[in-house]
């Protein structure tokens, strides 16, 4: 989803920031800015630094060195409870004992504000996520995605400078999940709220951030909008970690890297000339149904309109390949046939 | 036979358990608290029971356990709270908790033999006090076969019973709920007046009630510390049901028994209306 947010936000800037747990080093030396109204998702596996990151941000977790500042103030220093920031966990944690319009009224009792200011601000919220009629329940009358829900709208009931999600959704159903991601998306670019999203599925931080920061090891690997991240990897953990890649072997020259007899664009440029291996994107690859060609169909998975198609090279080496599903009546396993690869940039790494 | 009745066959030893050990002796107890020695009904062993020294066992018995049900609470909760702030699985808390398990039934007379043998007259700490300090832990008074001496052997148990029954309540304590808190604004204090508060004190106040009863009921531990009087109501029942001097009391007995029976009941009566204003939100 594609959409420009209304600046009403705060810029949001981490500066160098360091976190060691033990012998684990959680960040090291992070860099990130956040524009106002801009939805940032810190996409990376597990251990990758990217909640330590919001948690530093939070207030929740303290860095070693770095600068954290929001709407140009050092937030060094400030307890969570004056951060004024919005947070929504994985799960659990809606307090039990009060009803949803309760606990969306949380933050508001907290600044004080009249109970009847309260009730009210409390039922838009809850209707501005989607679940107004649901207001007198008590948490666990709700479902796992509705909990969400009113999370969501506790977090953003106290109109916080910047909301926090940390993998809001990683807990839900699969189509739960899918509804509630674009419902967030709405309602952010609604409010305009600066948003730091943190998730380790690809699929939600490309569709529902303006920028997307792939990290590892502590570290920003690449950030940009989710199409540059997905067309134009800066490295290969970042091709291999957001959507497939086939490793393939190929020769890097002058002018690009051969693999498979096709001279393809290099994306990367700090690896030596010579033997390495090129992540190739499943639909860079084309197959063609020709009874003199070595290569096989060993597998085919149908994905509803398109479909991935696994071929084994002379070599024995593993090709996928994404087609339309039209074709597939062409291509059942068993069948030999051409592998062509379109003139698509890719990452190249050293062999391993 | 039917499923229906299969399946109910299962629970018939339970319900002969009950039966038996439960609801004939209530009855007993119930019925001969108003006969008399001839077994005419009368109601001279329940007015018996406001002869001042009764009701100053009931009185005794009511203060030993509710002060050692909130001493245990208290001590036994902050003991639990410790706990649960360590690694879940850390090696202090599988000790702590086994060894919860052991001295919350380490009641009776080996608890208050322990307690003779360690603080008692001759107990080899006094001993050493004493002769080495100088100081006479008895010099206001021998208290430890008496009420003071009761509290604290029966604080003995009752702490290591109530980590053993509250530490499932802390347990589900969630951290994001205190962060969360954090989060909109609000203190360390106010998470615990708001929301950690207000979540374990079903658990917390139930947990006491437990206590109560369970120090309430204890006989053991009392008849082997206690050998002069009967300060508390189940040593008051045995001198009614064993005295050889004064015969024909055992009724006057099973009427004590039945006030006991009342004292646990409104207990439970208050145990349960707990249950029901918090059940909404603790399925």
């Amino acid at each position: 989803m594609t959409t420009t947010a209304v600046s009403t936000g705060v810029a949001v800037r981490l500066e160098e920031v360091s976190r060691r747990f033990g012998t684990v080093q959680a960040l090291d030396g992070l860099d990130l800015d956040l524009a106002p109204g801009e939805l940032v998702a810190l996409l990376g596996p597990s251990g990758c630094g990217k909640t330590t990151a919001l948690r530093i941000l939070a207030g929740l977790e303290d860095a070693d060195s770095g600068r954290i500042l929001v709407g140009g103030k050092d937030v060094a220093g400030v307890p969570v409870n004056r951060r004024d920031m919005g947070m929504v966990f994985q799960a659990y944690s809606l307090f039990p004992h009060l009803t949803a319009a309760e606990n969306v009224e949380f933050g508001l009792r907290l600044r004080r504000q009249s109970a009847a200011a309260r009730r009210r601000r409390a039922l838009e919220m809850l209707e501005l996520v989607g679940i107004g009629t649901h207001a007198a329940r008590f948490p666990q009358q709700l479902s796992g995605g509705q909990q969400q829900r009113v999370a969501l709208a506790r977090a953003l009931a106290i109109q916080p400078q910047v909301l926090l999600l940390d993998e809001p959704l990683s807990a839900l159903d699969a189509k739960v999940r899918l509804q509630l991601r674009d419902e967030i998306r709405r309602i952010q670019l609604e409010v305009g709220t600066t948003t730091l999203f943190v998730t380790h599925d690809q699929e939600e931080a490309l569709a529902l951030a303006d920028r997307v920061g792939v990290m590892q090891a502590g570290r920003l690997e690449q950030i940009g909008s989710p199409e540059d991240i997905y067309r134009n990897p800066a490295t290969p953990f970042v091709a291999s970690f957001v959507g497939l890649s086939n490793r393939l072997a190929g020769v890097l020259g002058a002018d690009g890297v051969s693999v498979l007899g096709t001279p393809l664009p290099v994306l990367n440029a700090s690896v030596a000339p010579g033997p390495v291996e090129a992540l190739v994107r499943p639909e860079s690859v084309d197959l063609t149904a020709d009874p003199l060609a070595d290569a096989r169909v060993v597998a085919v998975s149908f994905l509803g309109p398109l479909a991935r198609v696994t071929v084994s090279l002379p070599d024995e080496t593993l090709v996928v390949a994404q087609v339309s599903s039209a074709r597939l009546a062409d291509l059942p396993p068993g069948t030999a046939v051409r592998v062509t690869l379109l003139p698509i940039p890719v990452v190249v790494s050293s062999p391993r | 036979m039917s499923r229906r009745l299969r399946d109910l066959l299962g629970v018939v030893p339970f319900f002969v358990f009950v039966g038996v050990f439960l609801v004939i002796p209530t009855l007993v107890v119930a019925i001969g608290a108003f006969l008399g020695d001839d077994g005419r009904a009368t109601l001279d062993n329940v007015t018996a029971l406001a002869d001042g020294y009764i009701v100053q066992a009931f009185v005794r018995s009511i203060v030993l356990s509710a002060v050692t049900a909130i001493l245990g609470a208290v001590i036994g909760a902050l003991l639990g709270y410790a706990l649960v702030t360590a690694e879940p699985d850390s090696t202090v808390r599988r000790v702590v908790t086994s060894a919860c398990g052991v001295l919350a039934q380490f009641g009776g007379v080996t608890l208050a033999f322990a307690f003779m043998a360690t603080i008692g007259l001759s107990g080899f700490v006094t001993l050493f006090l004493r002769d080495s300090l100088g100081v006479d832990i008895f010099a206001g008074g021998v208290w430890l076969y008496d009420l003071p001496g009761l509290v604290l052997v029966y604080t003995y148990f009752q702490i290591p019973l109530m980590v053993i029954v509250f530490l499932p309540a802390l347990d589900g304590i969630r951290p994001q709920w205190r962060e969360a808190t954090e989060s909109l604004g609000g203190s360390t204090w106010y998470y615990w007046r708001r929301v950690a508060g207000p979540l374990l004190a079903p658990a917390f106040i139930g947990s006491t009630l437990l206590l109560f009863a369970n120090a309430f009921s204890a006989y053991a531990t009392a008849a082997a510390l206690v050998s002069q009087g009967s300060p508390i109501v189940p040593l008051q029942i045995r001198s009614a049901l064993t005295s050889e001097v004064l015969l024909g009391r055992e009724n006057v007995g099973k009427a004590m028994a039945l006030g006991m029976v009342v004292v646990v009941a409104v207990v439970m009566a208050l145990y349960a209306l707990l249950q029901r204003r918090t059940s909404r939100w603790l399925d």
